[in-house]
């Protein structure tokens, strides 16, 4: 019941968010074909806009993870964490989560296969996997778009954020499973 | 995002060359550029589709609508930015989609609404506090079902995939709220936006109080 309740929800998000788009714009006359060409014209200059900036932070951490030192956090890491529960494998993905979103999902889904499909090592991943973002990848972007070179605090909170998400992710995977 | 720059960089080549990885960093470096080529021309087309929708929705009056309808929430998180705003409206089309799993749709109506919030930025090189607010919210990727990884468990064989459901929303709201908190809590202790602009800055907020 309620697994099929959230694919129709899933499934229905897109589809209902456009029609009702569509149709107030078209109660409200506003001329469809014209108005979406206009705010569509937009979209291939913000893509390319964001290359420079994609490119410096991808660059980065596509050397970052080929530099091993990720490997080295987790068996900095591993004596703490193994006492809540948390194998070894899951560190990288911890590590990874907020850097690169298909990295993340290619470790998560290794963890999976590896671990089994209910083993509390492949709970918590998905958990932390499902719970967070890629806070690297959203602020070049998002900064990037519309030229922003000074952060502020805004990546210190994105990853206080996501050190929370991890921390309660371990406790609330030790509580239920 | 000098320092970022320059360490991720720098300690990626010392530790390759400590790990005896070198030429691995150096043939990331290709790799790297050309996956950021790849999204970026990737996401042209969903932009573009998305970036006209929101153009419909603006000029239709819809985002101005949900702008009013959520305003208790937003004056609080972002009292910067003026109420009627029509970033307000934007920002909230775009937790909407985040919140539903929509990333395609997500990103072109985040990068809309960091338009609408530059418009109102004192200093254009820098983050306002509203943007770092709005990004902080974002990172933390606030999802109510997260699709692809039920998906995944599914490949594996994983009897009840929905059972990690509950848990994740518990998860993502606990780092979501503290998001707000911690931006909230650095607003106040970081430097205000630079020298020439924060006077203009102090006279804004001096006015409204």
């Amino acid at each position: 019941m309620f697994q099929s309740l959230m694919d129709i929800i899933s499934l229905w998000a897109l589809p209902a968010i456009i029609i009702l788009i569509l149709t107030f714009g078209l109660l409200r006359k506003v001329p469809l074909y014209e108005v979406f060409t206009t705010g569509a014209k937009e979209g291939f200059k913000v893509s390319i806009s964001i290359i420079p900036y994609l490119v410096a932070i991808m660059v980065g951490i596509s050397m970052f993870r080929a530099s091993g030192i990720i490997e080295y956090f987790g068996q900095l890491l591993s004596p703490i964490l193994s006492h809540f529960n948390v194998s070894a494998d899951i560190i990288p993905l911890m590590i990874v989560r907020p850097l690169s979103g298909s990295a993340a999902l290619g470790i998560f889904s290794d963890i999976a296969h590896s671990a089994g499909a209910d083993a509390f090592t492949t709970k918590l991943a998905a958990i932390m996997v499902g719970s967070s973002e890629t806070t690297f990848y959203v602020l070049a972007v998002y900064f990037g778009s519309v030229g922003i070179s000074k952060l502020r605090y805004a990546l210190l909170a994105g990853i206080l954020a996501d050190i929370i998400g991890i921390a309660s992710a371990i406790l609330v995977c030790n509580w239920l499973f | 995002m000098n320092y970022i720059f320059y360490f991720l960089i720098v300690i990626s080549i010392i530790s390759g060359a400590i790990n005896g990885r070198l030429q691995e960093v150096v043939n990331s470096i290709l790799t790297g550029a050309e996956l950021s080529v790849k999204v970026a021309f990737s996401l042209i087309g969903i932009m573009a589709f998305w970036l006209g929708m929101m153009e419909i929705a603006k000029k239709s009056g819809l985002v101005e609508i949900i702008a009013k309808i959520i305003k208790p929430i937003t004056k609080r998180l972002f009292n910067e930015i003026p109420e009627n705003s029509p970033a307000v409206g934007d920002i909230a089309m775009s937790f909407t989609a985040n919140a539903f799993g929509l990333t395609n749709a997500a990103t072109p109506i985040g990068i809309k609404a960091m338009e609408e919030l530059q418009k109102q930025n004192i200093d254009k090189k820098s983050a306002s506090n509203a943007m770092c607010m709005f990004l902080a919210m974002n990172t933390a990727g606030f999802q109510l079902i997260p699709a692809t990884v039920i998906a995944v468990l599914i490949g594996i064989g994983y009897k009840n995939p929905t059972e990690i459901i509950a848990p994740t929303l518990l998860v993502t709201s606990i780092a979501f709220i503290s998001a707000i908190f911690i931006a909230k809590l650095l607003e106040k202790f970081w430097k205000p936006q630079n020298n020439a602009a924060q006077t203009d800055s102090d006279a804004i907020d001096g006015g409204r109080r």
